[in-house]
């Protein structure tokens, strides 16, 4: 029981403290992580016959999440001190350019 | 010029930001490291303005890299200058086959090549099995000098592509050691590195090979990944996994990038020192350097099925655990934290449980033998002979390092020891980055190379450190104390002047020393391209022998264009990249049967050899001979070598011991094994050697390499026939006889049956008939009727 009160006081926690900008980046995070668990289960259900495609997409998955958590920590205003001279839109254009390297390999990938 | 200037105003601005974040995590120590450089820059500035003292610092900093590239350049053409431009050695020769035939039929089918002339009959998927970097970076320098008119043959830009990258290769070092130390330990990093014998032995002018160009990927990726973990952004992250990309592309040692990183990012998790810089520089680095090494066809998905590559998936795992818990620590209490905690390390056992179980039943593939070598040194010499048998994979020698680094291998651990007093993020990675070199230089040759910039940044760091503290007092005296409380520190152990010149003379004198020596070394050891050799008489005239070359023309215009020639493997690009003919094995040494099948031919007897040779369909066997001319490194001495090949493939019938005398000797005189002087290697490399005389002091087939009188003179080939031998019988080539060249039965001449009519043989010098005669001729005779024949 004790586990679901701790779980319950981190959800009025993090509804609390945490700033709109923050949710919205955690919304996404949670939609391409739920992504990345059907391919993960459709693979472990039907296979991975085409690996390459497989691991393209379930690659683009976690790179997604990877990015969208660093965008996150570059954002979070908490942080502003360990991220010395990367302001929230310099983080989102670094975000931009990741993206459009990550995403011509995919395409390259998938086959 | 301007790049420099900008690079070098942020280094300012950033230069009293980034000691007070340091002095915060680092001890007091640190942030007089930091001051030295501080306080020139100050006073810089208060006597001039602002902008000379940049524009001096940069155009010093410009000056210093240009001559380090200018002369890293310079010395590596001794080659070019003494022979001609020329691709150098073995493997070269593939890459220049290679790259001359992307440029000749695009990339694409560069990529789809399939190599029939190598290993017949298998033949070789080029595109798969090769690092295509090389190959594009040389075909698109190629391209865009075309586009651009300028006419250079292909050979001339693979000739100077390592001279041209080694400058490249020093103004990286020099971005790395400026990130970890000061620009001015930069500069004589950079100027290490442009001459260092250990660097130039794999990147003289014609030794076209993946270590020319990947030294430079290797160090850019260093400074990048340096640079995102300061900076911890992702643009600079995402760089890194670029360069990492392109390291991949160019050299089997991205290995050592993939392990290495993983291993920074896991001590500083161990030294407490995770923050968030470190999580996106490393987790964006690797997913992108993940998904882009999988790109090369070679790689292919290796990063996730290979041990080698598990390190770094296991860390990024990690460094999102620590993550997800430090960010559960702001929000929960400690009390409360116990259970994600014990979540965290049941998840950390079951996967580690789950990639032991993969391991084991094959789905990831364990460390191959080229790898395993690495940690159990002998491992190789008792499993695979094949890789003991390269020269480039012995062990290190003291000798040789101090004959690739000079005075370098002193100053190495001075830098190693102020990296560690002074320690912070980026200089962790140093300092492993020197261990881990320091051992895998000590197990192998051929690494010396990825050991030789890292030796390079901390003797730069050492020298730079010395020259502060010797050259910067004298400033200090003069200017006045103008802070107290550090001087007085310095002062204690401050020399003086005479002490100062001393030091500062030897350290210019040890400079100098190291300067000489890598001329010489460049000059006499790493400047030969070994297919063109030279000899010195005693007057000092030098003779040219292109015996080599001499063979592989020969057997481009005299032979088959289909003909399958048979060689050692060592010199099957050479075969294929200058005679173009079809070659059974090669220096990429994929099928260890194949070339056993070849080194038992070779160490079996004439007629046992010949079974396999027509099996192979050779049509030509060729070998390297030394012994006219006192050549060392010829088939003979690398026999054992293919005895003990052909041993770990047919043991039945090779066997090593054989081949020594009953004193366990290998010696080619009269006393050598009756196996090892019936041998087909033996007969080829002295067939006829017998009859020839050197010298008038030296007995009839007196052998210089190997100093002796050959025990076997006078025998015949029966299944072979000399086609050709070159001009100091280097190189002897040999045509295998067709079965009915030799194969008509031999009867003696008392067993021949001669059948002869007994009375139509009529010798010309019969008196009787001394007009010539027809024989059955009618005769005609007048007035009568002729008769019927009755015959």
């Amino acid at each position: 029981m004790t586990a679901l009160t701790v779980l319950y006081k981190f959800w009025s926690e993090y509804t609390k403290n945490t700033p709109k900008k923050l949710k919205i980046i955690d919304a996404y995070l949670l939609y391409v992580f739920l992504t990345g668990v059907i391919q993960f289960v459709y693979c472990c259900l039907v296979g991975t016959f085409p690996f390459n495609s497989f691991l393209s997409g379930f690659i683009s998955c976690v790179s997604c999440f990877i990015l969208g958590v660093c965008l996150r920590l570059q954002v979070n205003p908490q942080n502003r001190s360990q991220f010395h001279g990367i302001s929230p839109e310099r983080g989102f254009a670094d975000f931009i350019f990741a993206h459009i390297i990550l995403h011509i390999v995919i395409m390259n990938f998938i086959g | 010029m301007l790049s420099n200037k900008s690079s070098l105003s942020s280094q300012q601005q950033q230069l009293p930001s980034s000691s007070s974040s340091s002095s915060s995590s680092t001890s007091s120590a640190n942030a007089k490291v930091m001051f030295p450089d501080k306080r020139s820059t100050t006073k810089q500035m208060k006597s001039s303005t602002l902008t000379n003292a940049a524009g001096l610092s940069s155009l010093i900093t410009f000056t210093v890299l240009l001559l380090a590239w200018i002369s890293g350049f310079a010395s590596r053409l001794f080659a070019v200058i003494r022979f001609e431009s020329i691709i150098h050695e073995f493997d070269p020769w593939f890459n220049y086959r290679a790259t001359a035939y992307m440029v000749q039929h695009g990339f694409y089918n560069f990529l789809n090549w399939f190599d029939e002339r190598a290993w017949y009959p298998l033949g070789r998927i080029v595109g798969g099995t090769v690092y295509p970097g090389l190959m594009i970076t040389s075909g698109s320098i190629h391209y865009i000098l075309h586009s651009l008119n300028i006419p250079v043959h292909i050979r001339d830009i693979c000739v100077f592509l390592a001279p041209i990258f080694s400058g490249l290769t020093a103004i990286s070092t020099y971005l790395l050691t400026k990130e970890i130390w000061s620009a001015g330990a930069g500069l004589f990093a950079a100027c290490f590195i442009a001459i260092v014998p250990g660097y130039i032995s794999r990147s003289v002018a014609g030794s076209y090979d993946n270590e020319g160009i990947a030294i430079f990927a290797l160090q850019i990726t260093y400074y990048l990944w340096v640079k995102s973990v300061k900076t911890g952004s992702i643009f600079w992250a995402s760089i890194t996994a670029l360069s990492y990309f392109y390291m991949v592309s160019a050299w089997g040692g991205y290995v050592f990038i993939i392990n290495l990183i993983p291993l920074h990012v896991f001590a500083l998790l161990i030294m407490n020192r995770f923050s968030n810089r470190l999580f996106t520089s490393y987790s964006t680095f690797y997913v992108l350097g993940l998904l882009l090494s999988m790109q090369i066809p070679f790689v292919g998905f290796q990063p996730i099925r290979t041990s080698e590559h598990m390190a770094a998936s296991g860390v990024f795992g990690l460094i999102i655990f620590v993550a997800a818990f430090r960010y559960l620590r702001t929000v929960l209490t400690k009390s409360e934290m116990k259970y994600f905690g014990g979540v965290v390390a049941v998840t950390t056992t079951m996967l580690l449980l789950i990639l032991i179980v993969l391991t084991y039943t094959g789905v990831v593939a364990p460390w191959s033998g080229r790898f395993y070598s690495l940690w159990d040194t002998g491992y190789a010499k008792i499993h695979i002979p094949i890789i003991a048998s390269v020269s480039e994979h012995q062990p290190t020698t003291w000798f040789s390092f101090f004959f690739d680094l000079h005075v370098l291998v002193a100053l190495f651990p001075v830098g190693l020891w102020y990296c560690i007093t002074h320690v912070n993020d980026e200089r962790v990675f140093v300092v492993l980055y020197a261990i881990s070199a320091v051992y895998f230089a000590g197990v192998m040759v051929r690494l010396m190379l990825t050991l030789t910039p890292v030796v390079c940044m901390l003797a730069g760091v050492a020298v730079s450190r010395l020259v502060e503290l010797f050259l910067k007092e004298e400033d200090r005296d003069g200017n006045g104390n103008e802070s107290n409380e550090e001087s007085e520190e310095e002062r204690e152990r401050s020399p003086g002047p005479n002490l100062r010149n001393v030091i500062v003379l030897g350290m210019l004198m040890l400079l100098m020393m190291f300067t000489v020596h890598c001329t010489w070394v460049t000059s006499n050891a790493y400047s030969s391209p070994s297919i063109v050799l030279a000899s010195y008489s005693n007057d000092g005239g030098r003779a040219i022998l292109d015996d080599f070359r001499e063979a592989y023309y020969w057997l481009a215009q005299n032979t088959a264009n289909d003909a399958r020639v048979m060689s050692w493997w060592d010199y099957g690009y050479q075969i294929a990249g200058m005679a173009n003919r079809t070659t059974l094995v090669d220096n990429n040494t994929w099928n260890n049967s194949h070339i056993a099948l070849v080194g038992k031919a070779m160490s079996s007897n004439e007629s046992a050899a010949y079974d396999i040779m027509t099996s192979l369909d050779v049509d030509y066997v060729l070998i390297i001979f030394g012994g006219m001319i006192g050549y060392s490194g010829d088939d003979i001495n690398k026999f054992l070598w293919m005895v003990r090949i052909a041993e770990g493939e047919h043991p039945q019938d090779i066997r090593e011991s054989d081949y020594f005398t009953e004193r366990g000797e290998f010696r080619v005189d009269s006393e050598g094994s009756p196996t090892l002087l019936n041998s087909l290697m033996y007969k080829l490399s002295y067939y006829r050697f017998g009859d020839v005389k050197i010298d008038y002091r030296s007995p009839y087939g007196y052998d210089r390499t190997r100093n002796a009188e050959i025990g076997n003179k006078n025998f015949q080939l029966t299944y072979l026939e000399e086609a050709y031998t070159t001009e100091h019988w280097l190189v002897r080539i040999y045509r295998v006889k067709k079965p009915a060249e030799f194969n008509r039965p031999i009867i003696p001449i008392s067993e021949r049956v001669i059948t002869r009519r007994a009375n139509s043989y009529v010798t010309k010098k019969t008196s009787r008939r001394k007009r010539g005669v027809i024989k059955g001729r009618p005769v005609v005779i007048k007035g009568q009727r002729p008769q019927r024949r009755t015959t």
